[in-house]
Formats: C-alpha cells, structure tokens, sequence
C-alpha cells in the first residue's frame, strides 16, 4: 500500500462469495431472497455487507421464493435494479414468477444454485433445475469457475437492463462443485465496476408524472406480437453480451468467452460439447488426449439463452462425431441440452453422429475417467452402431444394454 | 396519509377525480365501487397492485387501461409481496408520499395470498392491502373459497341430496392479521360508505401495515338485482351479519353496533346463494351471529 502500490485485487472466495461480490458491485436498490441449500452463503454474504455497510440496498426478508420473485417484479416495476438467488425446488417455486419477470420485460438478475430436483430428495448438484425452466424467457448462463461467476453476475445486469434485451438473467453455478469451492477470484475495485455498469434506466417503469398500467392482460389480437418481441428480446441479447464483454474487456482487462466457447475444436475429430464446471475437467482430459495424439476438443456452452447455435455450428467443423455432457435427462426422451443442440447442428447442415452423456446426477462424481471414456466411445470406429442408442447414463449401475 | 391533514373526504363530497373508471366490470359489482372510493382517498400518487382475479380482468385490457394512476397486475398469491417490492424499490429511488396499495379478492387474500400477506405483516410493510369481500371465487364462475359464509350456494358448493351449500365457517381474515401484529385493520362495507372512506385514511397514514376488509357484494354471484348492491351490503351489517369494527394499537374496536339486529330471514332469501335455507339453517345463522357478537360485545372498546 505504500508509495502508491495498486493493492491486490485478488482473493480467495467460494463462487457464491464470488458472486456476491458481483451483486455489490452492481449496486442493486432491492434484493429479496430466501434461504435455499447450496445457495445460502450469496444471501449470507450480501446480508454481511449489508451489515457492515459495503451495501445499501433495501434488503428483504421474504417467507418464500414465489413472494421474493414477486417482489423484485415489484421493484423493477417502479424502476428498481434488483437481485435474488434461488436453488432446485426454490427455483421450482418461483416459475409462475419467472415467466411473468419476462413477460412483464423486468430484467431481474438471479443466481441459481444448480441442484437436483425432488423426488428423490438430493441436496447436490444438477443441472435438472434449471434447465427445466429453458422456456421460461429467461436469458441462461453457466459459469465455469468462481472468476466467471462474478463476471458473469456482473455483466448480466449490463445485458438484462439494455434497452433492446429488457430480459431477466439467469446466472447458474453447479451446486457446491462451483458454489462452496474456493479459487482466487480478481475483485475489481467500485470505480470501474462504476464506469462498466451504467445506473438502471428504463421506460419500462411506474411514473409519478405519467401514469401508466403495467402487467395488463393481451387477448388473442396483440398477443403474438408481445410474445414476438419478447423472443426478440432474448435474440438482441446475444450481440448485447458480445458488446458487454468487450467493454469489460476494456475496463478490467478480462477477455469473455461470448455465448460458446471453442477448445482446440478447429482440427478436432472428436467433440464434447458441455456446460458449467465440469468443462474444466474436460479441458483437462482434452489436454492429456492431444499430449497422446488424439484430435479430440471441447465445445463450452456459457449461455443456453440466447442458445448459441451458430457458434456450435461454426465450431464442428469437421469433426467425425460430437458428444453432448449434460447433468439432465428429460424422461422418455434425452438430456435438453442434447436436443438444442442437435436442432442447431441440423440448421448448420452439418450434423455429424452423436452422443448423448447423461451423468452427474445427483452430485455424483464425474471423473476424467469418464470423460476419457465418453472421448474413448465417440472414437470407437470399430463400432460403426455405437450411435444407434444415443443416450448413454454414465456409470450406470446394473446397466441395461444400450445405456451405459 | 394526505387525508389526515385535508378535509375528511366524505360520500357527498367526493373528488371529481376517477382513479378507477371505464372498466368491464359487470353492473353493480361492489369490489369496483370499494377500488373507485378507495383510491378517490389515496389519490394521484397511489402505486396499485392488483392480482389475477375480477378487478384485473375488468381494469387492464389492453390497451384500454382503467387506472390513470400506476398500476400493475400481480401474480394471483403475490399481491402482498408485489406491493412489499414497490414500496421497497420506491424507497430505494427516493419517491415520496407515494400510496401503496392493494386490492385482491377473498380468494386471493384468505386462500392463495394468505402466506404473502402474512410475509408483508410480519415485515411491517408500509402498505395498504384493501381485500374487496365478495365471498367466492367470482372470476372464475362463482366458486367457494376461504371466506364463502356457511350455506352460500356456490358452482362448487351446489345444494343437492348431499349438500346444502358451502358447509365451513368464513375464515375470520380480521382476527388473523391482527394475531399476527398487523399495525392498522378494519372492516367495512361498500353500504356504509363514510367508514369506509374513513377506514381507508386512517389505514394511509399508519406507519406499518394496514389491511381493510370491505364487503362488496356481486350481483352476479351472489343472485340479487344490480342496483341491490349498497342496499344489501348496509343490510348485512344492519342484521349483525357483517360486524364494522377495527384493530389498532392492539385493540378491538367496535365501530357499530346495531343494538338490535334486522331479521337475517328476509335478508339472506332476497339473495339467490341463500334462497334454500330452511327456517333451521338461519336459525343457525342467527345463533353463530349472536355468539360472535356476545364476545365482541364483552372484549372490544366501543
């Protein structure tokens, strides 16, 4: 600190500490939360900076997700920057406020702890909880380590509040894996955060000197083009989040990875295309397969709304065969994230053969073994019918023909 | 409360100002004459919230909107919590002597809200929450809820063989807020309109939550003519059926009371809901009616 010494920006937080350190610097006038596990510590963290005065925000203890939800629609109804944070069934409970947020155009920043859904109950993470809600009008993202986190949390204020995206945001962290592990998280100082992020103005508000209703009803005759301009809302946001992260770029010296992001995917034969954390693990493998002479490369989806089809498009290149990692399944069909996919693989006109893996359910473990094996089945050419049963549960016990 | 300083608004002398008008409501509807006098109290500066339910589907067609102050429709559970957020976002912007107020339903406040409600109470939200009575779900065809009084036929409490109507009690909204510490309640009706306005001023300017109850009968559900509506709201409470009273600094006031009850017979059987009660179901009635008004009458001031 002396003789003018820039003082250390770097410290050592869990991703809910990192992303509440996001929200501080977002400034936002209302948070409404309600304690859900593995969520628990963002609103812990914030209360603590309330406390101590590093916030001043109207924080609100609601008695439960749907009321918190509600309220912050409140809130940005009269103009207000808001945040909540919510988890798997807390999630759950608020969807009849998560389409109305959008609907209603009130960008509403969230964090949502990635976690399993009841039944059976399980507290850890998976990514069935909010993936459920891909159609609800919220923009999605997924953040790989605690650094993203609050970049990301950050930066989702910037797009959710742009004028031509006027969407609530979604910033997923997979539970525990990313929300309780500790990194080293660079904690940019207020002024830039300042200089990035712009105070909250809207037109899209209550006003004292005009007026107006809000959240009306839309028969049949104008419906469609309220929900049109929502889809385009959502649409606009992927040049908006371009736009937002090279101006972070500019004040933090922080590139983004913008809606997808390519590992050594140029040459690569083999691809696996998957989200959150567990992509660093992948990167990982990846490494050690190319040390061993093997084209494989990974394919990081950091946002699943806007969904980034060109860029998966553009990415696969001329690879032989694309695998899809996804902590989800929609019963009696396959993972959503695998059918996004495939849908903008055939729009690409170039779909090679596919895979879809199944696996960390329930917080279960997914090792570099297991990524080696997902690599290790999309090589396989000795097994030309190794698609013909494209959902794959990985590491399933007693397992059936065909699905592990 | 700009009502507190000023003239007191009384039914003759009422603000040419409409904050609620040109709506679909059907003819007679109570619950809109309990938004139109209330917000003619709030005024201009009222930030309304208003669930799913009649008054949201009457008031916000776009793009006709009814309200010319700020308005919004809530989810149907989140009236409460809504107006909690408002009132928190226009202190975090620095708005002053704004209103925030609330109308919902019975169902909406008894049943579905109930748990928003009680969030807002216990946050001690400076909020008005008005829950215009109409006793059933009216919106959606006139089905029972949490606060559909005994024998009321309704299209889910039909009278047949097997049943004579609603059969629960009405779920008393007035005792749980004020169980659950509530700053300022009342009760009224749109028949005794001069309390009503009242009621509304005091509860603007209380420093807490505030929460009114006003009677506000539907001809359509309810079976009676249109222009019936006042009439049979100031019947009601002249039959004792209906109880005025209020909950402030801890204490039960009784606003009036009638002395001597109207009879309940002919007031209930001019009402298509009840035109099936035996001489026995309003005997009932009447019993139920005099054992409440025995404890209000030994505990609350007058």
């Amino acid at each position: 600190m002396n003789g003018g010494s820039v003082p250390s920006r770097r410290r050592f937080l869990s991703g809910n500490d990192a992303v509440a350190e996001g929200v501080r610097l977002a400034r936002p006038h209302v948070i409404a939360a309600y304690p859900i596990t593995p969520q628990t510590t963002v609103v812990e963290r914030l209360a603590d900076m309330v406390s101590d005065g590093r916030l001043s925000t109207e924080y609100m203890y609601v008695e439960s997700e749907h009321s918190a939800l509600s309220a912050l629609i409140g809130a940005s109804a009269v103009g207000a920057r808001t945040f909540t944070a919510s988890s798997s069934q807390g999630l759950l409970y608020m969807a009849e406020c998560l389409h109305y947020a959008s609907g209603g155009r009130f960008p509403i920043v969230m964090m949502n702890a990635n976690r399993s859904v009841a039944l059976p109950w399980n507290i850890l993470g998976d990514q069935r909880d909010s993936l459920s809600l891909l159609d609800s009008g919220w923009i999605q993202s997924y953040a790989l380590d605690a650094q993203e986190a609050l970049d990301l949390t950050l930066q989702a204020f910037a797009v959710a509040e742009h004028p031509e995206v006027l969407t609530p945001v979604m910033v997923n962290l997979d539970g525990f894996v990313l929300t309780h592990t500790y990194e080293a998280v660079d904690v940019p100082p207020t002024e830039l955060a300042d200089e990035f992020l712009p105070p909250f103005v809207t037109a899209n508000r209550m006003d004292l000197d005009r007026p107006k209703s809000l959240g009306f009803v839309a028969g049949a005759a104008d419906n469609t083009e309220f929900k049109y301009l929502q889809h385009v809302g959502v649409l606009n946001a992927a040049g908006v989040i371009a736009d937002a992260e090279a101006k972070f770029n500019r004040i933090f010296g922080r590139k983004g990875g913008g809606l997808a992001e390519a590992y050594l995917c140029d040459d690569a034969e083999y691809i696996l295309i998957t989200l959150g954390s567990v992509a660093g693990t992948v990167r990982s493998v990846v490494d050690d397969l190319r040390a061993a002479g093997r084209r494989v490369g990974l394919l990081r989806l950091r946002y699943l709304r806007p969904f980034p089809g060109k860029e998966i498009a553009a990415s696969i290149g001329r690879a032989k065969a694309v695998g899809v990692l996804e902590k989800d399944i929609s019963f009696g069909h396959e993972g959503a994230v695998y059918t996004n996919v495939l849908s903008a693989l055939a729009r690409g006109g170039n779909a090679p053969p596919s895979l879809n893996f199944v696996a960390g359910l329930g917080g279960r473990d997914i090792s570099r073994a297991d990524i080696k094996g997902m690599f290790d089945i999309l090589s396989d050419e000795e097994s030309p019918r190794r698609f013909d049963s494209p959902v794959r549960f990985i590491g399933l016990r007693g397992a059936k023909a065909g699905l592990a | 409360m700009s009502g507190s300083s000023k003239t007191p608004i009384s039914p003759r002398s009422l603000p040419e100002e409409e904050f609620f008008i040109g709506h679909k409501a059907c003819a007679g509807c109570g619950g809109s004459l309990a938004v139109r006098l209330a917000l003619k109290v709030t005024g201009p500066r009222s930030l309304v919230a208003v669930p799913a339910g009649c008054m949201s589907a009457v008031g916000f067609l776009y793009p006709q909107m009814s309200f010319s102050c700020n308005a919004i429709i809530s989810t149907f559970a989140g009236t409460a919590s809504m107006l909690s957020g408002m009132a928190a976002g226009a202190r975090a912007l620095g708005w002053r002597d704004v209103k925030v107020v609330g109308f919902a339903g019975d169902g909406g406040t008894a049943d579905i809200g109930l748990q928003a409600l009680s969030g807002a109470i216990d946050r001690r939200e400076r909020i008005l929450y008005i829950c215009y009575d109409n006793e059933g779900y009216m919106n959606t065809g006139v089905q029972k809820s949490g606060l559909t009084p005994p024998g009321a036929r309704t299209t889910t409490t039909p009278v047949g063989s097997t049943m004579r109507g609603s059969s629960g009690p009405k779920k008393n909204m007035f005792e749980i807020v004020a169980a659950n510490g509530i700053a300022y309640a009342a009760t009224a009706s749109v028949g005794y309109p001069q309390d009503y306005l009242d009621k509304v001023a005091r509860a603007a300017s209380v420093d807490g939550t505030a929460y009114i109850q006003v009677l506000s009968p539907c001809p359509t559900g309810w079976g009676v003519p249109s222009h019936e509506t006042t009439r049979i709201a100031r019947e009601a409470v002249d039959c004792g059926l209906w109880v005025l009273g209020e909950y402030a600094d801890g204490k039960h006031i009784l606003n009036r009371d009638p002395g001597t009850f109207a009879p309940a017979a002919e007031h209930l059987r001019t009402q298509g809901r009840f035109k099936h009660l035996t001489d026995e179901d309003v005997a009932r009635v009447e019993r139920d009616r005099d054992e409440q008004w025995k404890k209000i009458r030994d505990h609350w001031l007058r």
